[in-house]
């Protein structure tokens, strides 16, 4: 998510290297068999979204399968618009072997264009033997497995400075109530209770759709993120009005309405692990510690430390993630080592090499926790995989573009007027449908 | 003209008649060969892509259905794209009005100043500032937060200067312990107090860093009683740090709230007032006996100033256009200027002379004699400014960007930013050039007088 906000620059620049890079990479038709170095020679070139450390990281994985198989790799960073980037490559006849998806609907969309293999008999039996079924449907289309999920995203969890709540004597709370509860204690000890991203629209979709999972249940919100529930149903002016309960108490918000519709992201993690915090609490997914610990220098665990978001009503507590996940293109010209490839991806021993080095979580169930070097990493990524199969796919990433991912439009802009006055959530439920029939239908 | 002085000049002769028409046919070819490739490049690069974007604006986003004018219907009824036009028409009557008037202000005003060149060269400078950077620049100016945006810090600086802060901005009761909140931000003790009692007044919401210096504990203070004439009280911050401490009540660790203003109220008229001491305790002494109300007024509360709302959704629109007067007032400047150097000199002289001073000469005879300069100098802003979308879409926050939206980003949000419908787009394309063609016209017409 983080990655939305640097659109123009870094996808101007990856575009240029990607255009460039790609011209190297042919050979040998893959000759069949086994064991070590079976690909020597062979160049299997992997595009995605990730840049800077991501990227670095990435790359270490990388090494690990050449190192085993004598492969060469090579990794090209798309920027944002990965469909955009890739849909040209193919059409130049200079297609990537692997690509890093990020976005369920991506995927979806290279299935239905034919791009895509289905994977291995051999991954499949891993995806099968070590995911939550939840993630071979989400990498699945039409029952065929394409996707491969290797990285994940931990959208449901409430970062706090853990001094800011000592000072006003709470503990992390662990229902929606008590968490308003405890945010009204921390504003009477003189703080703000939440700081909240209101420039950002994704922010707020990511807040609603914790609510409206916990809320709803999975069964609905799947309903809803496919648009075969509308969003004029009761449950979501439930989940609005739920939402609307934190968003209309000034004392909850850093600067009340107003200031949180003029913070973004990283304004709003500045606001509780800055050098002056405004504000106790703020929720965002597991990158929130990155800025943390990068840009603010805070120790996680220590002066940063996180809460599940807690559940709404009678409901479970909601686990929204979101992730990358590997698909071979057809038109790869070493396809076949960039299924080999996913293959190593699919196990433990691949995940392993990024989770020690920090900024990653894995699906794998088989991921030994202790592999991961931060503590507060281990408990994210142990909630995601004890939540099993009621992980949920960030909603607005499912859905197009012109709905769920599009600064001042569609969803984003109406729940940023929701947040500048929450007091009819009906009116905005109804605003939500128009938006989402106008762009579901095209 | 030559065929015209040749053809008076020589013989009606039948073939030289013949000649020439074949002479001016091989001409005609000629001249024909030499625009071939201009013709063929604005072919491809102007008329095809015109003529493409009108056929698909009659096609669906896929492109593959004829819709009508369906697209057209529908731009009309969105309100984003109503919401569109209303601000490029905002933008297309006050920006090159401004800078038209700015221009020509500063044209003859540099004229008289000694260091004009110089002068000259500091407003044409963000000309070579680019419409991204100079985005992202009024985008950080205008911010909210005073100590982000530079023009806010200026306004809070100015109001803190003839304005004091009150002392406690943050500070609330708690609902339902005995202080009620009135209209002008005031706390008033719901029930009357008389002389005689102690009243202990809780609030929250002040962190401690925030307390002035040398708060001590209320504990004590609310401890005292009375005298039969006096009224006494406390002021306090109802919060333990770490907790623990109960509501409504002054615990031992409570600090007290100093220079806090109270006042003793009696008939709806302020009879005593008082500030609070260090440990936040105050004395009414000398009060009749009957009913009273303490009162803590609005001022010890009031918001601090925060400037305003540059980016908000109702003002957003006036300061990108100013962010655009930045960087074109120099263009028109200097443009305006130049059509000042060649004005007659004796045609000013001799007003000057007759005894008109420097406003009727400026009325008179300056504007009239620069009137086809100003004009070229507004036509062309007037083009200039329909096509504006840097500055927009860079300067307008994600929030309001649907408030500040012109056609031009209208256009490329429907067809590429997200809305991924192309057929939509090239309608709005279309509108875009029918709206420019009036002043294309003119400026070609006025090209084509000013050449005879």
């Amino acid at each position: 998510m983080m990655r939305r906000r640097t659109t123009l620059l870094s996808g101007c620049t990856a575009l240029v290297l990607a255009l460039g890079a790609t011209a190297c990479g042919g050979g040998d038709p893959v000759s069949a068999g086994g064991g070590d170095k079976a690909l020597g020679g062979q160049t299997v070139t992997v595009a995605g979204v990730w840049s800077g450390a991501e990227q670095k990281n990435f790359q270490k994985v990388l090494d690990a399968f050449a190192e085993k198989t004598g492969a060469k790799t090579q990794f090209v960073s798309t920027g944002d618009n990965v469909s955009t980037v890739v849909g040209s490559k193919i059409e130049g006849g200079n297609a990537p072997d692997v690509v890093m998806v990020p976005q369920v609907g991506v995927l979806q969309q290279f299935a239905g264009n034919g791009w895509l293999k289905p994977l291995s008999s051999t991954t499949q039996k891993a995806v099968a033997a070590n995911y939550a079924p939840v993630w071979k449907d989400y990498g699945s289309v039409k029952g065929t497995l394409y996707g491969l999920y290797f990285k994940a995203a931990h959208k449901s969890t409430v970062w706090y400075s853990p001094a800011a709540l000592e000072q006003a004597g709470v503990h992390p709370p662990k229902t929606y109530d008590e968490m308003l509860k405890a945010g009204r204690t921390v504003s009477d000890s003189g703080l703000a209770a939440f700081s909240v991203a209101g420039q950002d629209g994704w922010t707020l979709t990511d807040w609603f759709e914790n609510v409206y999972l916990s809320q709803a249940g999975p069964e609905k919100y799947d309903a809803l993120a496919a648009h075969e529930l509308k969003w004029t149903d009761q449950s979501v002016v439930d989940a609005l009005t739920t939402l609307g309960k934190l968003f209309q108490d000034k004392q909850l918000l850093a600067g009340g309405q107003k200031g949180a519709l003029n913070t973004d992201f990283p304004g709003s993690v500045e606001k509780v692990f800055g050098p002056e915090p405004e504000a106790g609490m703020v929720y965002e997914g597991d990158f929130v510690a990155g800025v943390a610990k990068d840009q603010f220098g805070r120790k996680i665990g220590e002066d940063a430390d996180f809460f599940a978001f807690p559940p709404v009503g009678g409901g479970e507590a909601p686990v929204v993630s979101g992730g990358d996940a590997a698909v071979v293109l057809k038109d790869g010209k070493n396809s076949k080592a960039g299924m080999a490839l996913l293959e190593y991806l699919a196990t433990p021993e691949a995940a392993a090499v990024w989770a020690g080095t920090g900024g990653f979580l894995s699906p794998n169930k088989k991921l030994d926790l202790a592999s991961y070097g931060v503590d507060v990493t281990r408990t994210t990524a142990k909630s995601l995989i004890t939540a099993g199969d009621s992980v949920r796919f960030d909603m607005s990433d499912q859905a197009p573009a012109a709905f769920g991912g599009t600064k001042g439009a569609g969803e984003w802009k109406i729940l940023q007027d929701f947040l500048r006055d929450p007091s009819d959530p009906k009116a905005t439920a109804a605003q939500l449908e128009t938006a989402a029939a106008k762009a579901y239908k095209g | 003209m030559t065929a015209t002085l040749t053809k008076t000049a020589a013989p009606p002769a039948a073939a030289t008649v013949a000649r020439k028409r074949r002479a001016r046919r091989r001409g005609r070819t000629v001249a024909l060969l030499f625009v071939l490739p201009a013709l063929l490049l604005l072919g491809a690069l102007v008329v095809y892509p015109v003529l493409f974007s009108v056929g698909r604006s009659f096609f669906d986003a896929s492109g593959t259905r004829f819709v009508g004018g369906d697209n057209y219907t529908e731009m009309f009824r969105d309100p984003a794209t109503l919401k569109a036009v209303r601000n490029t028409a905002i933008w297309v009557v006050v920006a090159p009005t401004l800078l038209t008037g700015l221009g020509l202000i500063l044209a003859v005003l540099v004229e008289k100043i000694r260091w004009a060149t110089a002068f000259k060269l500091l407003l044409f400078m963000p000309m070579a500032v680019s419409f991204l950077a100079a985005g992202i620049i009024f985008r950080l100016a205008y911010d909210e937060d005073p100590d982000k945006g530079v023009l806010n810090a200026a306004a809070v600086g100015v109001h803190d200067a003839f304005q004091d802060t009150a002392s406690y901005p943050t500070a609330r009761a708690r609902d339902g312990e005995g202080l009620t909140r009135g209209a002008d931000g005031s706390y008033r003790t719901g029930t009357s107090v008389s002389p005689g009692d102690t009243v202990a007044l809780g609030l929250v919401g002040v962190a401690p860093k925030e307390l002035p210096a040398g708060a001590e504990p209320a504990y004590p203070a609310a401890a005292r009683t009375a005298g039969p004439d006096e009224l006494r009280g406390v002021v306090y911050l109802d919060f333990t740090p770490g907790g623990g401490g109960k509501q409504g009540v002054v615990d031992r660790r409570e600090s007290g709230l100093p220079k806090m203003e109270v006042e003793a109220v009696r008939d709806g008229k302020t009879v005593a007032s008082t500030t609070t001491a260090a440990d936040g305790s105050f004395r009414f002494p000398g009060l009749e006996t009957g009913p009273y109300t303490v009162t803590l007024p609005g001022s010890n509360f009031a918001q601090p100033y925060d400037g305003v709302s540059w980016l908000g959704p109702a003002l957003v629109t006036p300061p990108i256009i100013g962010a655009y007067l930045w960087i074109w007032t120099g263009f028109a400047m200097v443009l305006i200027g130049a059509g000042l150097s060649t004005l007659p000199r004796d045609s000013l002289e001799a007003a000057r002379m007759d005894g008109a001073n420097e406003w009727q000469v400026f009325r008179r005879i300056t504007v009239p004699l620069l009137a086809p300069v100003l004009t070229v100098v507004f036509v062309t802003l007037v083009i200039n400014v329909m096509k504006v979308f840097d500055l927009v879409y860079i300067i307008a926050p994600g929030p309001v960007q649907e408030d500040a939206t012109v056609l031009a980003t209208q256009m490329w949000l429907v067809s590429f930013g997200g809305g991924n419908d192309q057929g939509l787009g090239s309608a709005l394309g279309v509108l875009l050039l029918l709206l420019v063609i009036p002043a294309m016209v003119f400026n070609v017409r006025r090209f084509r007088g000013s050449q005879r």
